[in-house]
C-alpha cells in the first residue's frame, strides 16, 4: 500500500552527453557477435540479445540482476567501434567548433578581452534568467564572430576553410577530414573555452560528439516478437545493430590484415552510413535503411519524433485501465449529472474500497455475491472480482472461491468492487476540445449495451446519437473521487468559462415543448395536468383557474412550478419581432407573447422559448445558474422531463406539408424569381453593351459579379419573405424555426420557395467546361441559371443542372468541413502549449513556471469569466432586481 | 526642443566595448564639428542606415594618447571624447535626422552630425482620473474590504446617474456589488492558461476559412475567420489582406470633398492607374498617352507625370505631343529601353508607398467620413495633418508595434481577434484575448504562438521535445547540460507528477496523529 500522505517527487532532471568511459562503465556486456539466438532458440553469449541486457522471455533470468521479465529493468551493452565514427545529431556543432576554434592550439578564436566581454554577456544572461533558447542567440554569435578569423589570435596559426558535406563528411579545403582527426581537433579544445561555445564542460566534452564506443540498448527496448508461426522477428533496432557489428568487424580484420587504404575508407564509410541511420533513419542527404520487406527502418529519432512517437503518444498521453468505450444513447429520464452505464460494463469496471473495521461485514457480503450476482427480483447488484491482500497479492474472485475468500477477508484489504449506483466516474468525448469535454457523473447501472445520458448534456460534449461513442473512466482513488465530486461533476459546468452563460441547457424539443406550453398560456384540464406533471416529482398542483364549472390550469402555471422562488426578471423571447409592435415593445401586453415577465418565481407573461432555457443562449437558465449549481441542476432536469410530458403528450409532427404554401404564393415567389432573372440579363445586356459603371477600385467584371449576385440574393430574400408570410406560428416547422429549436425560416424558404445561388469560393459558380459551366448552356451565358442560381425549391425539387450545381456548392462545404478541423486542431494544440502553465496567484496575477508576471490583475478586473454575465464582471440589472425587484423592473421600461 | 546630435559609424565589437566599460574616454579618428558642444547626444550606426545605440557624450579634447582609452581605429586619431554612458535603442531610421539645411540624412558612412526633431504626441485619453462620484463609491467599497476595479465604478456611477438612487440606496447597491465581485473572483490556481486556450481554440471548428467583403466596404476583400485567426497567433510580419481604417480631424471628416482630397493624397497611384504606356521599337521611345477621366478621377495632372519621370535615373528627353508624353532614351539600346518600361511601371506619381486603393465611407455610428484602404502603411499616414491620429488603425499589427509601441499592438491584438470571433458570430470573452495577447507580448515584441515564438521559448527540455522538433531539443540540451526542474505542466505529465495547477499546486499536507 502506498505511504500516506507524502509520494516522492522528482524535483529534476538533468541532461548531459555520455562519454566514452561512462558508456563502457554502465554496459553490462561488450557485444561482439551480431547473432542473436542459437539454434535452441537461446541468447548467444556476447550475442545482441545477451542475457546480461536484460529478459524478454519469461522463466529465463537476467544474467545482470537475476530479475525476471517483469522485475529486470533492463542494462546497457556495448559495441566499441573499430574507427570513431561521427555522431549525426551533432554534425552542425562539430562543424561550428571546427570553425571557431584554432585547428593547432585548439582554443577558440578570440582576443582574452573579447573572451572576457562575452563571459560578462553570457553571465548577466543568466542572471536575467535568460531561456536556453535565448542564450542560444548569443553563443551563435560567438561562434560566428569566432569562424570569421582567419588566424588565431593565440597561436597565429592559420585557418583553412572547412565545409561540411552533409550529412556527415567533412571537407578541409577539398581534403576530407577524417572522424579521427576530428577528434583530435576536439580534443585540443580546452576546457576554459567551452563555455562560449555553449557546452557545459562538467557535462560534455566536444569530443564526445565522435563515437568510439556504442551503447547497445537493453533487449527490452527492443523485445523479439514471436509469431503464431513460431517464426521470430527482430526488432528494427536490433537489425540496425547487427549490420553496424558486421561491418564493424569487417573493418578491424581488414585494418588490422593491413588492407589498402582504400578498402578501409570505404568500410568506415560504410560504418558511419549504418551509425547515422541507426540513430536517424531520415537523414536528409542518404537513403534509408529498410527492411527486407522494403519499408524503411524506424530507428531511434523516428521512436521519438511526431505524433505517433514515445512523446506524444506514450509519454505526455498515457493509456489507462479502468476505462470503457461504447455507442451512446439518450435517456430523458437521467439526471444530467447521471450517467447510465450498461451492466457488462459495470460488472468489468471496479472501484478498490479499503477494507475498515467499519465496512468490513459489507465488503464480506459483496465479496460473497461473486462475479455477477442478481438481486432476488432479478436486479443488478456489485459483486466483486478481485481481491487484494496486504502483501499486494491479488486473488481473483470466481463463482468456487467467493465465499472462501469472502471468510479470510481482513482489515487492511482491498476488495475491487463493481460499480454501483452513485459511484462517480469521468465521461468523455473525443475531441476533447474544452474542459466540459470530460465532466465526472454519477452512475445509475442500467440494462442493454450502451451508455446513457440526459439530453441537456449534450451540448458540452457536442454529441449526438448518430453513432457517436464516448468513453468512461473510473476513478480509483479517494482523492481522485472528492475532486470529481466537488469540481468535475455536471453541475459545476453548466457555465461555460468562454463567454459566462449556460452551456448546458434546453435542445431542440426541449424549447419546442417549453414552447407549446408557455406560448400564449395553453389551458389544461386536470387530467392533461397530472398527466404532464406526473414526468416530474411535484405532488401539488397550481391553483386551477374554474371556466364554467371545470377546473384548468394554464401552461405558465404549470412551468411556472418549476421555477426557484423569488425569482424576478424580465426579457424579451427569441420569437421577439420589432415589426409586431413597430419598435415600441408594450410589454406584458405583447401581442405575440414575447415579453417574458417572471414575478417571485411565476411567470407572468411571455413565452419560454431558446432565449430562456437554451443552451448558450437562455437568459433565464443563466439567473438559475448563477444562483448555485445545486438549483441549477434541478431546474434542467425538471425542465427536461416536463418537456418531455408536455411533447409526448401534445404530440409534434413536422413533414415536408408543414412548407405548403398556396398556389398564388407560388406564383408570386415565381414571378420575383423571373423579374429577378430578367433584370440579371438587362446588367448583363448593358455590360456587354459597355454602359455599366464599374464600381470604384473593381474590374468591369467584378461589377457585374458584385451587381447580379446582389439582385439574386435579393430576389431569395424576397421569396423567403412571401413564404413566410403565408407560414404562420401555428405550423410546426415555423414553431421549430422561430422558437429557436432547430432550422431556421430561411431553410423553411428553400424548402417553400426557392433554393438560391449556389456559390465556390463566395463566387458564382463559373469553373467547368470552356466558358461554360455545363454543355446545356451557350458558351459565355452569365445569365442567372448558367451561373448556379436554383430557383426550385426543395419541395418541388431541382432540375439536373440545378442538382449538380447544388452538388457543387455542397461539395465545397464538405472540403471546407475536413480542412479545418485539421487547422484549427493545430492552432489549438499551439495555443495550449504556449499557455499551459500559467497559472493564477493568491492575489489574482497570472503568472507563468518562470515566475514572469504575464498580468498584474487577470482579465485585468481579476473575475472569472465563468461566473461573469456574459462577459460582465458586475450585472447591473440583476443586482438592482435584486435588491429592488419589480420596482426597478418597471422603472427600467421606462428608459 | 530639437538638438543637434553627432552620428556615426561604428563596429558592434566598439560599441560592445563601450557599453562594458562605459564611462570610458574614446578615442575618435575625425574632427568634432564646432556646433557640438558637450555635453551633447551621439547616434551609433552600424549599418549606416539606422540608429542603433544613443551615446551622452560629456566631455571633447585633442587627441592624445592616455591610459585607458578605446578607439574607433588605431589611425588618424583626432578626438577624445568621454561617453558616459551607451543606450540601445529601437533603431531610428537615419531618414528622421535632418541635416541643418532641413534636408534628411540618407546614409552615413562615417560621420554626420544633424538634428533629430522631436516627436508629435499623440495623447490618449483613456487614463483618466477617477472623478469625485468615484472615489466616493470606491471609498464605500473599501469599508467592505474590497477595492473596485474602475469599470466597476463607472457602472455604479452610471445606473446611480440613470436611475438617481439616494444615498441609502446607493449604499445597497455598492455593499451588493461588493459582494457579487467577491464571489465572482478567480479561483487562485486556477489554470487561466489553458482555459484562455480552449475557449479561443474550440469555436475555432465552428469558423468558415473564406474571405469575406468587408463590413460596408463590398469593394474590399478582407481575410476573415479561421485563416484570420491563425494569421494573428502567427504574428505574421504583414498579414495576407493588410487594410486601414483611417479616421479624419474634425475639421475634415464631415465634409465628403475634403476627405475625398485626402484619400486621393494617400492611394498611391501608379502611372499605369492613369495612363496607357506605348513601346515603340521603331523609334525606341515610349509613349505615355494619359485617360482623361481616369486622371481626374485620381486628381492626377499631366505635369504630375512629368515632374514624375524627372525622378527616372536613366537618361531621357521628354517631350510633350498633344495630350501625349513622348519619352526618348539619349542613348537608345533594347537592353534599356526594357529598363525604361521597368521603370515607368513602378513610378509613383503620388500617394503614400504601400497603400493600393483608398475607399471613402461614411460610417453608420458616428456618422462622419472615414477612409478604408486596401494596403497598410501607418506611419506616413499618421504624418498627414489631416488624419486622426488617435483613431487611425490598421489591421497589421506588428506595424502597430513598431509604430506604437508593443502595448497598442497588444491592444490591436485583442481587438483584431475580438473583431474576427464576433464577425463568425461567436461569443468569447475578452479576458481570455488578453491573455493570449499579454503571452505573446510581454516580452516586449510580438512573439508569435507557436515553435519560433512563445512554445519554442520554454524553459523546459521535456515540454520543448514534446512539443515539436523532439530530436535537436534533446540533443542541444545534452551538450549545454540543461537541467529540467519539471515546474510546468507537460514535463511533469511526462514523468507521471501531479502538475502544479490547481489541486496540485496546494502544497499543504495534513499528517493524523499516530494511534
Amino acid at each position: 500500500m502506498r505511504a500516506f500522505g507524502i509520494t516522492k517527487r522528482i524535483k529534476s532532471i538533468k541532461f548531459a552527453l555520455l562519454s566514452p568511459d561512462e558508456i563502457r562503465k554502465m554496459s553490462a556486456v561488450k557485444v561482439i557477435t551480431a547473432d542473436t539466438y542459437d539454434d535452441d532458440g537461446f541468447p548467444i553469449d556476447k550475442g545482441l540479445m545477451d542475457l546480461h541486457m536484460g529478459v524478454i522471455e519469461p522463466g529465463l533470468r537476467c544474467k545482470t540482476c537475476g530479475g525476471k521479465v517483469d522485475e529486470c529493468p533492463g542494462h546497457f551493452g556495448h559495441i566499441e567501434l573499430a574507427m570513431p565514427v561521427v555522431h549525426v545529431g551533432f554534425v552542425k556543432n562539430i562543424k561550428n567548433y571546427l570553425d571557431a576554434t584554432c585547428p593547432v592550439c585548439g582554443r577558440i578564436k578570440l582576443t582574452d578581452e573579447e573572451i572576457e566581454i562575452y563571459r560578462q554577456k553570457i553571465e548577466e544572461a543568466k542572471k536575467m534568467g535568460a531561456s536556453p533558447m535565448q542564450l542560444f542567440v548569443i553563443y551563435k554569435k560567438i561562434i560566428d564572430e569566432a569562424a570569421s578569423r582567419p588566424i588565431c589570435p593565440h597561436c597565429g596559426a592559420e585557418q583553412k576553410k572547412i565545409t561540411l558535406d552533409k550529412p556527415t563528411t567533412f571537407r578541409e579545403e577539398g581534403r576530407k577530414l577524417t572522424p579521427k582527426e576530428i577528434r583530435e581537433r576536439l580534443e585540443r579544445i580546452p576546457d576554459e573555452d567551452l563555455p562560449f561555445l555553449g557546452i557545459d564542460p562538467k557535462t560534455a566534452r566536444p569530443e564526445w560528439m565522435i563515437l568510439t564506443v556504442l551503447p547497445v540498448p537493453p533487449v527490452n527496448v527492443r523485445p523479439t516478437i514471436t509469431l503464431e508461426t513460431g517464426e521470430r522477428s527482430e526488432d528494427d533496432l536490433t537489425h540496425k545493430l547487427v549490420d553496424i557489428i558486421r561491418i564493424n568487424q569487417r573493418l578491424r580484420d581488414n585494418r588490422d590484415s593491413g588492407a589498402p587504404q582504400l578498402i578501409i575508407e570505404d568500410l568506415w564509410e560504410l560504418l558511419q552510413y549504418h551509425v547515422t541511420t541507426y540513430f536517424d533513419n531520415q537523414t536528409s542527404g542518404i537513403p534509408p535503411a529498410r527492411h527486407r520487406s522494403g519499408r524503411p527502418l524506424k530507428t531511434l529519432v523516428q521512436r521519438l519524433k511526431g505524433k505517433e512517437g514515445r512523446f506524444r503518444s506514450n509519454l505526455s498521453g498515457k493509456r489507462v485501465n479502468f476505462s470503457s468505450r461504447t455507442v451512446i444513447s439518450p435517456e430523458p429520464f437521467l439526471s444530467i449529472n447521471e450517467v447510465g452505464v450498461p451492466e457488462k460494463a459495470a460488472r468489468e469496471l471496479t472501484v478498490p474500497i479499503a477494507v475498515t473495521a467499519y465496512n468490513i461485514e459489507k465488503m464480506r457480503e459483496i465479496v460473497m455475491r461473486g462475479t455477477s450476482p442478481k438481486s432476488e427480483d432479478g436486479h443488478y447488484v456489485p459483486g466483486a472480482n478481485y481481491v487484494i491482500r496486504s502483501d499486494g497479492r491479488r486473488i481473483r474472485i470466481t463463482e468456487n472461491n467467493a465465499e472462501t475468500v469472502a471468510k479470510k477477508l481482513e482489515v487492511g484489504w482491498i476488495v475491487e468492487r463493481h460499480l454501483t449506483d452513485g459511484d462517480i466516474v469521468l465521461f468523455n468525448r473525443q475531441p476533447s476540445l474544452h474542459r466540459m469535454s470530460m465532466m465526472g457523473h454519477l452512475v445509475k447501472v442500467m440494462p442493454y449495451r450502451t451508455f446513457r445520458l440526459n439530453l441537456a448534456v449534450c451540448p458540452p460534449y457536442n454529441a449526438d446519437f448518430d453513432g457517436d461513442e464516448m468513453n468512461l473512466h473510473v476513478l480509483q482513488g479517494e482523492e481522485a473521487r472528492a475532486e470529481a465530486r466537488i469540481l468535475m461533476l455536471v453541475q459545476e459546468h453548466i457555465l461555460s468559462p468562454r463567454f459566462g452563460g449556460p452551456i448546458i441547457g434546453g435542445i431542440h424539443d426541449h424549447i419546442t415543448a417549453m414552447f407549446l406550453l408557455t406560448h400564449k398560456n395553453p389551458k389544461f384540464t386536470k387530467e392533461e395536468a397530472i398527466h404532464i406533471l406526473s414526468y416530474l416529482n411535484y405532488d401539488k398542483l397550481p391553483e386551477p383557474h374554474i371556466e364554467n364549472g371545470k377546473e384548468y390550469y394554464y401552461g405558465k402555471d404549470l412551468f411556472s412550478l418549476i421555477l426557484p422562488k423569488g425569482l424576478n426578471m424580465e426579457f424579451k423571447s427569441k420569437i421577439c419581432d420589432p415589426a409586431v409592435c413597430k419598435n415600441k415593445c408594450v410589454h406584458e401586453k405583447c401581442p405575440i407573447d414575447a415579453y417574458v415577465v417572471i414575478r417571485d418565481g411565476k411567470l407572468v407573461a411571455g413565452t419560454i422559448d431558446e432565449n430562456a432555457i437554451g443552451s448558450f443562449k437562455g437568459k433565464l437558465l443563466d439567473r438559475i445558474a448563477k444562483m448555485g449549481s445545486d438549483v441549477a441542476r434541478k431546474f434542467i432536469d425538471d425542465m427536461t422531463r416536463l418537456a418531455v410530458g408536455v411533447i409526448s403528450y401534445r404530440g409534434f409532427t413536422s413533414g415536408i406539408d408543414d412548407e405548403d404554401i398556396p398556389d398564388d404564393a407560388q406564383r408570386q415567389i415565381l414571378a420575383i424569381i423571373h423579374e429577378a432573372e430578367n433584370k440579371v440579363g438587362e446588367l448583363i445586356e448593358s455590360y456587354k453593351k459597355g454602359l455599366l459603371q464599374p464600381a470604384p477600385g473593381r474590374s468591369l467584371e467584378d461589377t457585374l459579379e458584385m451587381e447580379i449576385m446582389g439582385v439574386l440574393a435579393r430576389a431569395r430574400d424576397e421569396a423567403g419573405k412571401i413564404s413566410a408570410r403565408y407560414l404562420g406560428l401555428e405550423n410546426p416547422s415555423v414553431i421549430m424555426a422561430r422558437s429557436g429549436a432547430r432550422a431556421s425560416m430561411l431553410n423553411l424558404s428553400q424548402m417553400a420557395g426557392s433554393i438560391g445561388q449556389q456559390s465556390v469560393r463566395g463566387q458564382r459558380l463559373h469553373r467547368g467546361y470552356q466558358d461554360r459551366t455545363l454543355p446545356h448552356f451557350k458558351r459565355g451565358d452569365l445569365g442567372a441559371k448558367a451561373r448556379g442560381f436554383v430557383e426550385s425549391s426543395y419541395k418541388r425539387g431541382l432540375n439536373p443542372t440545378e442538382y449538380f450545381f447544388h452538388s457543387m456548392g455542397g461539395r465545397e462545404g464538405l472540403v471546407d468541413t475536413a480542412v479545418r478541423t485539421s487547422r484549427s486542431g493545430y492552432m489549438q494544440r499551439r495555443l495550449i502549449n504556449a499557455l499551459e502553465d500559467l497559472k493564477v496567484t493568491e492575489d489574482r496575477m497570472v503568472v507563468d513556471t518562470g515566475g514572469n508576471v504575464v498580468q498584474f490583475k487577470y482579465g485585468e478586473d481579476g473575475i472569472d469569466p465563468t461566473r461573469s454575465s456574459w462577459g460582465e464582471s458586475i450585472d447591473m440589472d440583476e443586482i438592482l432586481t435584486e435588491l429592488f425587484g419589480e420596482d426597478y423592473l418597471l422603472r427600467r421600461r421606462k428608459k | 526642443m530639437s538638438k543637434i546630435v553627432l552620428i556615426w559609424k561604428d563596429k558592434s565589437q566598439n560599441v560592445e566595448r563601450l557599453n562594458l566599460n562605459a564611462p570610458v574616454y574614446y578615442a575618435l579618428d575625425f574632427e568634432l564639428p564646432k556646433e557640438l558642444e558637450p555635453p551633447f547626444y551621439g547616434y551609433i550606426t552600424l549599418r549606416g542606415k539606422e540608429a542603433n545605440y544613443r551615446v551622452k557624450i560629456t566631455e571633447a579634447k585633442p587627441y592624445a594618447p592616455i591610459k585607458d582609452i578605446l578607439k574607433r581605429s588605431n589611425k588618424n586619431l583626432k578626438i577624445i571624447v568621454k561617453v558616459e554612458e551607451v543606450q540601445e535603442i529601437a533603431s531610428i531610421p537615419l531618414t528622421e535626422f535632418q541635416k541643418r539645411d532641413g534636408e534628411e540624412i540618407k546614409r552615413v558612412s562615417k560621420y554626420a552630425i544633424g538634428i533629430l526633431p522631436e516627436k508629435k504626441e499623440i495623447r490618449l485619453e483613456k487614463y483618466r482620473e477617477m472623478s469625485e462620484e468615484e472615489s466616493e463609491i470606491q471609498n464605500i467599497a473599501k469599508k467592505y474590504g474590497v477595492e473596485l476595479p474602475f469599470s466597476v465604478l463607472e457602472k455604479i456611477v452610471h445606473t446611480q446617474k440613470e436611475y438617481s438612487l439616494q444615498k441609502n440606496e446607493l449604499k445597497k447597491v455598492v455593499k451588493k456589488v461588493v459582494e457579487r465581485y467577491r464571489n465572482r473572483l478567480v479561483d487562485p490556481h486556477e489554470a487561466v492558461g489553458i482555459v484562455a486556450a480552449q475557449s479561443i481554440g474550440e469555436p475555432g471548428t465552428q469558423m468558415t476559412l473564406r474571405t469575406f467583403h468587408y463590413a460596408g466596404v463590398a469593394e474590399m476583400n478582407v481575410t476573415l475567420g479561421l485563416p484570420r485567426l491563425i494569421e494573428i497567433v502567427d504574428a505574421r510580419r504583414e498579414p495576407s489582406t493588410p487594410m486601414m481604417t483611417i479616421y479624419l480631424k474634425e475639421d475634415v471628416r464631415n465634409n465628403e470633398d475634403k476627405v475625398k482630397e485626402v484619400a486621393k493624397k494617400i492611394e498611391s497611384t501608379q502611372i499605369m492607374d492613369v495612363a496607357d504606356i506605348i513601346t515603340s521599337i521603331a523609334d525606341m521611345s515610349v509613349v505615355i498617352r494619359p485617360d482623361p477621366k481616369k486622371m481626374e478621377d485620381r486628381g492626377v495632372k499631366k505635369e504630375d507625370i512629368i515632374e514624375a519621370l524627372s525622378r527616372i535615373k536613366l537618361k531621357i528627353s521628354v517631350e510633350v505631343e498633344g495630350n501625349d508624353i513622348k519619352i526618348k532614351l539619349t542613348e537608345p539600346s533594347y537592353k534599356r529601353l526594357n529598363r525604361l518600361m521597368n521603370d515607368l511601371r513602378a513610378l509613383t506619381l503620388r500617394g503614400i508607398k504601400g497603400i493600393q486603393r483608398a475607399i471613402v465611407r461614411k460610417t453608420k455610428d458616428t456618422d462622419e467620413w472615414v477612409i478604408y484602404t486596401q494596403g497598410s502603411n501607418l506611419k506616413d499616414v499618421l504624418s498627414l495633418r489631416e488624419v486622426d491620429g488617435k483613431r487611425t488603425t490598421t489591421n497589421n499589427i506588428l506595424e502597430i508595434a513598431d509604430v506604437l509601441g508593443i502595448e497598442a499592438a497588444r491592444n490591436s491584438i485583442i481587438k483584431e481577434a475580438k473583431d474576427t470571433l464576433e464577425q463568425q458570430g461567436l461569443n468569447v470573452d475578452i479576458r481570455h484575448l488578453m491573455l493570449v495577447a499579454d503571452i505573446m507580448t510581454f516580452n516586449g515584441v510580438v512573439e508569435a504562438i507557436g515553435r519560433h515564438g512563445v512554445a519554442g521559448e520554454k524553459e523546459s527540455v521535456l515540454a520543448r521535445a514534446a512539443f515539436e522538433i523532439t530530436a535537436k531539443h534533446l540533443l542541444t540540451a545534452g551538450i549545454i547540460g540543461e537541467v529540467d526542474e519539471l515546474k510546468g505542466v507537460a514535463e511533469n505529465i511526462i514523468v507521471g507528477q501531479p502538475v502544479s495547477l490547481g489541486t496540485g499546486a496546494v502544497t499543504l499536507i495534513y499528517k493524523p496523529k499516530k494511534r
